[in-house]
C-alpha cells in the first residue's frame, strides 16, 4: 500500500530529524556548559594545586566521606572536547541529509558554516569566550593533510598529466597575476581613496602584496566542498581541482617571501630574483620529497604479505611524513603529499590486499570527510570568535578586486592557452573556470599566522579574509549548481570504462607514438611511452612482489573488472536473473540487477537458489571481504579446507594457473551442473594439479554445444559450453544437473578471484559497466 | 642539394597538399624535411626498410600495422604487386588524419568531410585493426592485437576470453564481429579528438 509507506517513510524521517535535532542541543548545551565549567574548574586547580590532582587517588585527611561518585573533568577535558566536536560535526552531517531538499539547494559546506556560528552564537551568549579552533597548527597539521592526501591518492592521474600544462599556467601565473592585480590596486585605493588619517593610508605595499598573495590562491578544500556536489565533467573539474592543489607552492613562496620583506623593510632586485629561484626549489623540492616517500611507502609495501593488517598504515605514514618532511624545510607540503600519493598508489595496490586496499579507502574518505566538515564548522566558529575590525572599503573593495582579478586573470590565460590545447577551452569553460575560484580556510589560517607587530591592520586583513571566504562559498558555491544547469555545461560521464574502451585506448597510444616516431616528433606520447617502458622494465620489477610485476596492464584491468562483477552478484542477494544462452545479447549487463533494456533472454533463466548462494558468499567470504549481514548466513560445515583466510596473496601465485583453467571454460554462459562442493574441490584440485581441470567435452548429462576453445568460435558455439564437464573421475560428487547457473556462478567467482587486487580508480559509483 | 634540385617541393605541390589535407605552409615543409631524411634511397618515395629502420618503431607493437597504414593499397594487393613504395603526397595524406580539428571545420558538409574529422580517424584506426578490409573486426583479428600489445606471457585463453568480451560488449547485431558503427559507439565517450591528434604546431 503506497500511500502507507509513504507516510511512514516521512514520519519515520521526521521522527529521525527530532532525534538528530535534541541530540545536537544536548551535545551543545553539554558542551557550552563544560567549556563554562572548565573555566571555573581552572580558578579552583589553581588555588588547590596538586591536592587536586592526587584527590582521586588518596584518600582525604580533612575527615570528608570517601567520594563515592567524583566530577573530575580537568583529566579528560582536552580528547572530551575534542570527541565533542567531531561528534558534533558528524551529527551534522547526519542531519542535512535527513532534511529533505536541504542538501540540493545549499551546499553542504554552507550548512555547515552555519553551524559553526550558530555554535560560536550559543558559546558568547552563554558569557564565555569563544575557544580559538582554528589554530594553524591544528588546520595545517592535523585537519589539512587527509584532505590533501585523500585528493592525491585518487587523482585521476591521466586526465591531470593530459591537462598539466593548462593546469600549471592557471596555478602559476594566474596565483601570480591574482595577487600582485589584488595587492597593487588594493594599495593604491588605500592611499588615494582615504584620507591620510585613516587607517588604511597606513598599511604599505608590502602588506597589501602580502594579503592579495594570501587571499589570491583558490582553495582546495572549498573547491572539493562544492564541486563534488556538480558533478561536472571531468575536464573542468581536474583544471579547477589541479589548479587549487598545484598554487600551494605559489602561495608559499609568495607568503614567505613578502613577510621576509615586510619583517627587513627592504626589497632588492637580488631577493627579487631569489623569490623566483625559491619557488622552483619549492615547488620541485616538495614533489622530489613526495617521491621519494611514495617510493619507500611502495618498496615497504612489497614484503607486506604476511603482515596485512598494518598495510593501511604504510599508506598513511609515509604520505603524512611526507608532508610533515616537506613542512621542515619550507617546501610546498601539499604538493609532496599529493605526489606521494600518486606515486604510490599503482604500485602499492598492485601488492596490498583488497581488504586493505578497502581500509585505505574508507579510512581517507572518513578522514577527510570529517577533517572537512570541522574545517567549515570552525570557520563559522572563528567568525563569532574575532578580532574583527570591520571597514566598510577594504572588505567591499577587496571582494570586487577578487572577482574581477579571477575574472581578467582566466580569460586571458586562456587566450594563450587555446593556441597550444588540442581540445580547446570554450566561454562556458572559462565561465566555469572562474567561477569555481572558491577561498577557503586555508586563507583564513595563513592571514591567522600573520604576526601582530608586523602587521598591526591584521585584523582588518582578516576580517576581509572572512567576507571573501563567506561570499565564494556562500553566493558561488550556491548558485553554481543552477548555472551548471542553466549553462548546460557537460556533465560527468557516470558509466566506468569498459574493457574495450580500455583496449582502444591503449591501442591509440602505440598508434599515436608511433607516427609521432615517424613524424618525428618527441611529444606527449614518445614520453609517456618511455616512461611507460621504464617503469615496466626497471620500476615495477623492484616495487611489486611476485608474479605481478609482469603482469601487463589490459589483464589486471580485466582481473578487476570480473571481480567487481562477481561481488555485485553476491551482493545484490538472491533473485538475480543469470545470463541466458541467447547469443551475443549476453554481455555483462544481464548479470547487473538492474533492470536492463535489452531483449528478454529466449530461455528461462533459473534463480539462484539458496545453495549457491550459500557457495558463493562462503568463496567471497574466505577471500575477499565480509558480505553483508542481510544474506542469509552461510553454513559452515560445507567448508571444507580454507588455507586461504586471509591470504589473496597465495591466490595470486596461483591466480596464473587458476586463469588458465579458467579460460578453458567460456565464461559468460550457463553451464552444466556443477559439484555442490566444487569451489573446494576446486581449491584442492588447484592446489595439487591444475591440469586436473581438464575439458571433458563429451558428457551426456547435459545437452550441451561443445567448443573447442583453439579455433575462432562460430556464433553458435558461444551460447553454450561446457565448463565442467563430468569427468568420470570425480565421482564423490553428487550432482544436481539442473542447476546450470550455480556453475556458472562459481566459475565467474573462481575467475573474479583470481583477481590479484582492487582499483581505485572507478570505485565510486556502483555501477558497473552499460 | 644539386642532384635533388628536383626533390625539392614545389609551390604548386605545396598548395595542392595544403587543400588536400589542410596543413599549413611551415607545418608542410618541416615534414617534407623530415621526409627527405627519413628518404635514405634519396629517390623521392619510402619504402617499407625506411620506416623500418626508426629505431622506436620497432619496438612499437603495432609498428608494422602503422607502416602498414601508409602504403595506399590494401594488404594482399603489396604482397602480390610489391609496390611499397610511398610518395611525399601518400606520406601527408595519411598523417593528415592526425591533424586536430580545428573549430572552423567542424559542422561542415559530411560528405566532403576532411581528413582529419572524427569519423575518418575513427576510420583510419578500424582500419588498423581490420586487416582482410571486410569492414569487421573479428575474433580473430581482435585477438591477434591484443597478443600484439600484452606481449608473450600471457596465455591464449585468457586473451580468449577478453576479446570475447570485448566482443560481447561492443557486439549489438549478433554477429559477434565488431563492424565500424559498432566501433564507433564504442567510442563515443573517449575524447577522440584530443587523442587521435598531433600537435604539428612549429
Amino acid at each position: 500500500m503506497p500511500s502507507r509507506t509513504v507516510s511512514h517513510g516521512a514520519s519515520g524521517r521526521l521522527r529521525g530529524l527530532f532525534l538528530v535535532m535534541v541530540l545536537v542541543f544536548l551535545e551543545g548545551s553539554v558542551f557550552t556548559v563544560a567549556v563554562a565549567s572548565s573555566d571555573q574548574h581552572s580558578p579552583i586547580t589553581a588555588h588547590s594545586g596538586s591536592h587536586k590532582a592526587t584527590d582521586h587517588g588518596s584518600h582525604n585527611n580533612t575527615g570528608k566521606a570517601f567520594p563515592v561518585l567524583d566530577l573530575n573533568y580537568e583529566n579528560v577535558r582536552v580528547p572530551f572536547e575534542i570527541s565533542l566536536w567531531v561528534l558534533l560535526a558528524s551529527l551534522m552531517k547526519l542531519g542535512f541529509h535527513l532534511v529533505p531538499h536541504l542538501s540540493n539547494i545549499v551546499p553542504e559546506s554552507c550548512l555547515l558554516i552555519v553551524v559553526g556560528l550558530l555554535v560560536g552564537g550559543i558559546i558568547r551568549g552563554t558569557g564565555e569566550t569563544v575557544p580559538p579552533v582554528l589554530d594553524s597548527k591544528l588546520f595545517f597539521y592535523i585537519l589539512l593533510p587527509p584532505i590533501i592526501l585523500d585528493a592525491g591518492y585518487f587523482l585521476p592521474i591521466r586526465p591531470f598529466m593530459e591537462n598539466l600544462g593548462t593546469i600549471l599556467i592557471f596555478a602559476v601565473v594566474g596565483t601570480l597575476w591574482n595577487a600582485f592585480f589584488v595587492g597593487g590596486l588594493l594599495y593604491g585605493v588605500c592611499q588615494i581613496g582615504t584620507e591620510s588619517s585613516s587607517i588604511l593610508s597606513r598599511i604599505g605595499l608590502l602588506q597589501c602584496l602580502l594579503f592579495g598573495s594570501i587571499i589570491s590562491a583558490v582553495d582546495p578544500v572549498a573547491v572539493l566542498a562544492v564541486f563534488e556536489e556538480i558533478h561536472i565533467n571531468e575536464l573542468l573539474h581536474i583544471l579547477v581541482f589541479g589548479e587549487s592543489l598545484l598554487n600551494d607552492a605559489v602561495t608559499v613562496v609568495l607568503y614567505h617571501l613578502f613577510e621576509e620583506f615586510s619583517g627587513i623593510g627592504s626589497v632588492t632586485l637580488l631577493k627579487g630574483f631569489l623569490g623566483v629561484i625559491s619557488f622552483f626549489v619549492v615547488a620541485l623540492g616538495g614533489v622530489l620529497v613526495g617521491v621519494l616517500y611514495g617510493i619507500l611507502a611502495a618498496f615497504t609495501s612489497r614484503f607486506t604479505s604476511h603482515t596485512r593488517v598494518i598495510e593501511p598504515l604504510f599508506v598513511f605514514l609515509y604520505s603524512y611524513m611526507a608532508y610533515l618532511s616537506a613542512e621542515i624545510f619550507h617546501l610546498s607540503g601539499i604538493m609532496a603529499l599529493i605526489a606521494c600519493g600518486a606515486v604510490m598508489r599503482p604500485y602499492v595496490e598492485a601488492n596490498i590486499s583488497h581488504k586493505s586496499h578497502t581500509t585505505i579507502k574508507y579510512f581517507l574518505k572518513m578522514w577527510s570527510s570529517v577533517s572537512e566538515t570541522l574545517i567549515f564548522i570552525f570557520l563559522g566558529v572563528a567568525t563569532v570568535a574575532g578580532p574583527h575590525d570591520w571597514n566598510w572599503t577594504f572588505v567591499t573593495v577587496t571582494v570586487i578586486l577578487c572577482l574581477v582579478a579571477r575574472v581578467i586573470g582566466v580569460v586571458g590565460l586562456t587566450f594563450i592557452i587555446n593556441k597550444f590545447r588540442i581540445v580547446k577551452l570554450t566561454t562556458k569553460d572559462q565561465f566555469i573556470i572562474a567561477y569555481g575560484g572558491l577561498r577557503g580556510a586555508i586563507a583564513f589560517s595563513l592571514g591567522f599566522l600573520l604576526n601582530k607587530e608586523h602587521f598591526p591592520e591584521r585584523e582588518i586583513f582578516l576580517t576581509a579574509i572572512i567576507t571573501v571566504i563567506f561570499f565564494t562559498v556562500f553566493v558561488q558555491g550556491m548558485t553554481i549548481k543552477p548555472l551548471v544547469e542553466l549553462l548546460a555545461v557537460k556533465k560527468k560521464q557516470e558509466a566506468k570504462r569498459s574493457i574495450n574502451e580500455e583496449i582502444h585506448t591503449q591501442f591509440l597510444d602505440h598508434l599515436l607514438t608511433g607516427i609521432e616516431d615517424i613524424c618525428g616528433h618527441y611529444g606527449h606520447h614518445h614520453w609517456k611511452d618511455k616512461l611507460n617502458r621504464f617503469n615496466k622494465k626497471y620500476v615495477k620489477k623492484c616495487l611489486i612482489a611476485g608474479e605481478r610485476s609482469k603482469e601487463p596492464q589490459l589483464i589486471a584491468f580485466y582481473h578487476k573488472m570480473e571481480m567487481k562483477q562477481a561481488i555485485q552478484l553476491v551482493e545484490s542477494g538472491g533473485g538475480i536473473k543469470m545470463p541466458s544462452a541467447v547469443p551475443s545479447t549476453v554481455s555483462m549487463q544481464n548479470i547487473q540487477p538492474r533492470p536492463s533494456t535489452k531483449p528478454a533472454p529466449e530461455r528461462a533463466i533459473p534463480q539462484l537458489s539458496k545453495n549457491k548462494e550459500e557457495e558463493i558468499r562462503k568463496i567471497l567470504r574466505t577471500n575477499l571481504q565480509r558480505t553483508r549481514q542481510r544474506l542469509r548466513s552461510y553454513n559452515r560445515h560445507t567448508l571444507v579446507a580454507d588455507p586461504y583466510e586471509d591470504g589473496l596473496s597465495d591466490l595470486f601465485l596461483k591466480k596464473q594457473k587458476m586463469f588458465q583453467i579458467e579460460k578453458k571454460m567460456n565464461t559468460y554462459l550457463t553451464v552444466p551442473a556443477p559439484p555442490p562442493d566444487s569451489p573446494t574441490m576446486c581449491r584442492a584440485r588447484l592446489a595439487s594439479d591444475p591440469q586436473a581441470y581438464s575439458i571433458k567435452p563429451a558428457s551426456n548429462k547435459v545437452p550441451m554445444i561443445q567448443v573447442d576453445l583453439a579455433s575462432p568460435q562460430s556464433p553458435d558455439s558461444v551460447n553454450l559450453l561446457d565448463e565442467f564437464g563430468q569427468p568420470p573421475s570425480r565421482p564423490r560428487e553428487a550432482k544436481k544437473p539442473s542447476e546450470e547457473d550455480e556453475a556458472k556462478d562459481q566459475q565467474r567467482l573462481m575467475r573474479c578471484l583470481s583477481d590479484p587486487g582492487p582499483s581505485a580508480d572507478e570505485d565510486e559509483d556502483g555501477a558497473f559497466l552499460p | 642539394m644539386g642532384s635533388r634540385a628536383s626533390r625539392l617541393l614545389r609551390e604548386e605541390e605545396i598548395e595542392e597538399i595544403k587543400k588536400e589535407t589542410g596543413f599549413s605552409h611551415s607545418q608542410i615543409t618541416r615534414l617534407y624535411s623530415r621526409f627527405t631524411s627519413l628518404d635514405k634511397g634519396e629517390n623521392g618515395t619510402l619504402s617499407r626498410e625506411d620506416f623500418q629502420r626508426i629505431p622506436e618503431l620497432a619496438i612499437n607493437p603495432l609498428g608494422d600495422r602503422i607502416i602498414n597504414a601508409f602504403f595506399p593499397e590494401g594488404y594482399f594487393v603489396l604482397v602480390i604487386f610489391r609496390e611499397d613504395q610511398v610518395n611525399f603526397r601518400g606520406f601527408m595524406r595519411t598523417l593528415a588524419h592526425f591533424r586536430p580539428i580545428e573549430d572552423n571545420e567542424k559542422n561542415k558538409n559530411p560528405a566532403t568531410e576532411p581528413l582529419n574529422s572524427r569519423t575518418n580517424k575513427l576510420l583510419f584506426a578500424f582500419r588498423l585493426y581490420d586487416l582482410d578490409r571486410d569492414d569487421k573486426i573479428s575474433r580473430d583479428e581482435l585477438l591477434q592485437v591484443l597478443r600484439m600489445m600484452v606481449g608473450v606471457n600471457i596465455s591464449d585463453e585468457q586473451l580468449g576470453s577478453i576479446a570475447d568480451r570485448t566482443i560481447q560488449e561492443a557486439d549489438t547485431n549478433g554477429d559477434s564481429c565488431i563492424s565500424f558503427n559498432e566501433f564507433i559507439k564504442v567510442l563515443e565517450k573517449v575524447d577522440v579528438e584530443q587523442k587521435m591528434s598531433i600537435r604539428f604546431l612549429h
